[in-house]
């Protein structure tokens, strides 16, 4: 049960190949398909939770397509504004800290120094064990 | 005493003719009385009295540390505030208290300011109303104004109390909504596609987004880390500059920060003869409002009579920059959303089966509708397959966005003059009409493109509407020629001589107004 202090990421693995395609309808309708859906959600662990999100999700892709109209042959793309500029890193020393307590207390479950986490390694129940939208 | 500028209250403050404790009590008296306003999610009422009293000690020993010893001022929910919560007005950080002070923080405590309390938003600074966030939206000062109300008296069809109160825009509206009811000097916001420029439009105020990489962003809880810049709120141009003075310069502890060669000091302008102000001519939409599009054109002739030199240029990509900001927005957001996994702080949901069904079920109670939203639509353009069609592809326009202006400020303009909103503030039934999305694709038309490239940009109020609402002009300066787009908006304040909000009524009536506002259930704890 125990975990140590790690950054466990939320980009777990999910195992296996994926045959989904998140391509949108070519009649530019946006639809998604329910492979993309339960992928998102694993990806950003949040559901949609009703069809409205999904629907949402599909107007954002649709409003997200206009850019599709621009030319940027042979543009580079922009990462920074400060790309051209010069940028200082402090040095790599040790000048503040020891407020270990203060950062535990900000946990809700802490053992000792260590935050506690849940069993790890174990996957959401897929799409079709579980019913994704209660039905209205 | 509390509508006059910062210069001049820091004087009254070291002649004497009023302590830094006597100031903290007259705005914290405002602000409980203000209160239905729902600007504050936490009141540091104990934090600004001990600050004030240090401040007074100060005084009294010839010590003062500068223009804001004593000085009220107020700091948006999603700064770091050590040992004050900071919650980004969401269940997701309902409790937290940081550790530490973000680095605009600690500087402006570091020149003797009193923090008078936490400012509401949207849910981490998404939107463009302050209406999205946990605690409930803020209400427009203005709606309560003499000027406002007279307006409506005369309008037959306009129903009485205080249903049809107005937003404030945002998403730092409590900032703005504080400054406006004269409960602090300065606030700070942050401005990621418009959030500072948008709210101070509508509440009448000077709101500066400075330069990106002007001022440290260490310790402001991150939403888009490329475009993010912490804002100033306040009443006038030379107030925003004191403050930026304070705040501007590197940061070691964050690297997008750069050194800056000279303190700011802002002149006044005597002669524009030798500006050149240029008007995009992109930015002339069919949804402005008509009495905005003619307060820009009067806003230009005024340049022109007073011998500036005004002319058109064109920013060629303006209409894809909402578009491009929407992609490269909720991709960041997607990315940066993901610490929040109620391990190390924050909300925690009660499920423990596993660490995924824990990570899945805090995050659906502690976000809302509008950032779940979001971070789905950031994994999606961030997926293998459409990382190069949506997120590559955004940051292209991008480039050609930031170029456009690189090409206008080319061929000689010093500043661009453009509107900040497309209308005057709204009431809030009206606002909640449109759904979050569509609202920030069309609030932030005029101000996100400045976020993509970096530059500076300030509100500044210029005149009431019909209504009897404010409205503002946006002006855009090169990049890190803050000092000079500063230069220019004082100039321009000092020309068109805004009216200030009258809110004695207000103050007066304010249990009445307490009593209408049981229906709204706000919850505000202090």
């Amino acid at each position: 049960m125990l975990a140590r202090a790690l950054w466990l990421g939320l980009r777990v693995p999910l195992g296996g190949p994926r045959g989904f395609t998140s391509k949108t309808d070519p009649q530019g309708s946006g639809r998604i398909t329910a492979e993309v859906i339960e992928h998102l959600e694993r990806l950003a662990l949040v559901d949609f939770g009703s069809r409205e999100a999904v629907a949402r999700l599909e107007k954002a892709i649709a409003f997200a397509d206009r850019l599709r109209a621009v030319d940027t042959d042979g543009v580079e793309p922009m990462e920074s504004v400060l790309e051209d500029r010069c940028l200082y890193l402090r040095s790599d020393n040790v000048v503040e800290g020891n407020c270990a307590d203060e950062l535990l207390q900000n946990s809700h479950r802490v053992v000792e120094e260590y935050f506690v986490a849940p069993p790890g390694n174990i996957p959401l129940p897929k799409l079709d064990e579980q019913e994704p939208f209660p039905h209205s | 005493m509390l509508g006059q500028t910062l210069r001049e209250v820091s004087a009254a403050l070291k002649q004497g003719q009023i302590t830094p404790t006597e100031l903290c009590q007259k705005c914290l008296s405002l602000i409980k009385k203000t209160k239905f306003l729902n600007a504050y999610i936490t009141v540091s009422e104990e934090v600004a009295l001990k600050q004030a009293e240090e401040s007074e000690k100060r005084y009294k020993n010839g010590q003062s540390l500068g223009d804001l010893d004593g000085i009220p001022i107020a700091v948006k929910d999603n700064f770091s505030t050590s040992g004050i919560e900071t919650t980004c007005a969401s269940n997701m950080l309902k409790g937290y208290v940081p550790p530490y002070n973000a680095t605009v923080v600690q500087k402006l405590l570091d020149q003797g300011a009193l923090l008078m309390g936490k400012t509401n938003l949207d849910e981490f600074a998404m939107g463009s109303g302050s209406t999205d966030g946990v605690f409930g939206p803020v209400k427009n000062p203005w709606s309560y104004s003499k000027q406002y109300r007279e307006k409506r008296k005369q309008n037959p069809h306009s129903e009485s109390g205080d249903s049809d109160w107005l937003i404030t825009g945002g998403s730092s509206g409590g900032s703005a909504a504080a400054v406006s009811a004269f409960t602090c000097y300065a606030a700070l916001g942050s401005d990621t596609g418009g959030s500072t420029r948008n709210p101070a439009a509508h509440c009448g105020l000077v709101g500066f987004k400075p330069s990106y990489g002007l001022v440290s962003r260490h310790g402001l809880i991150p939403l888009v880390n490329s475009m993010d810049v912490p804002g100033i709120l306040t009443r006038y141009v030379d107030d925003a500059a004191i403050v930026l003075g304070v705040l501007a310069g590197h940061d070691p502890k964050d690297s997008t920060t750069v050194p800056i060669n000279k303190p700011l000091v802002l002149s006044s302008l005597e002669d524009v003869s030798k500006l050149c102000i240029g008007i995009p001519k992109e930015y002339l939409v069919p949804e402005l409002s008509s009495e905005i599009q003619c307060l820009w054109s009067r806003a230009a002739d005024l340049f022109e009579s007073e011998g500036a030199k005004v002319i058109e240029v064109s920013l060629p990509h303006t209409s894809y920059s909402i578009v491009c900001y929407h992609v490269l927005c909720t991709s960041e957001v997607a990315s940066n959303m993901a610490r929040f996994d109620g391990l190390q702080y924050g909300h925690r949901c009660d499920i423990d089966v596993s660490t995924e069904a824990m990570y899945a079920a805090t995050r659906r109670e502690g976000f809302n509708d509008v950032v779940r939203g979001r971070i789905l639509s950031g994994n999606f353009f961030l997926l293998k397959e459409n990382y190069e069609n949506y997120f590559v592809k955004a940051q292209k326009v991008r480039r050609l966005i930031a170029n456009d202006f690189v090409n206008a400020f080319n061929s000689g303009v010093d500043v661009l003059l453009t509107p900040t909103t497309l209308s005057e503030a709204v009431p809030y039934l009206e606002f909640i009409k449109e759904d979050n999305r569509t609202r920030s694709a069309q609030d932030d038309i005029f101000t996100q493109a400045v976020n993509m490239a970096g530059l500076p940009a300030v509100n500044i109020p210029i005149a009431l509407s019909n209504q009897g609402l404010p409205i503002g002009l946006q002006f855009i300066g090169r990049a890190f020629c803050d000092q000079q787009l500063l230069t220019v908006a004082k100039w321009f304040e000092k020309q068109v001589q805004f009216p200030v909000i009258q809110l004695q009524e207000l103050v007066d009536n304010c249990s009445a107004i307490l009593e209408n506002e049981k229906l709204a259930s706000v919850s505000l704890k202090q």
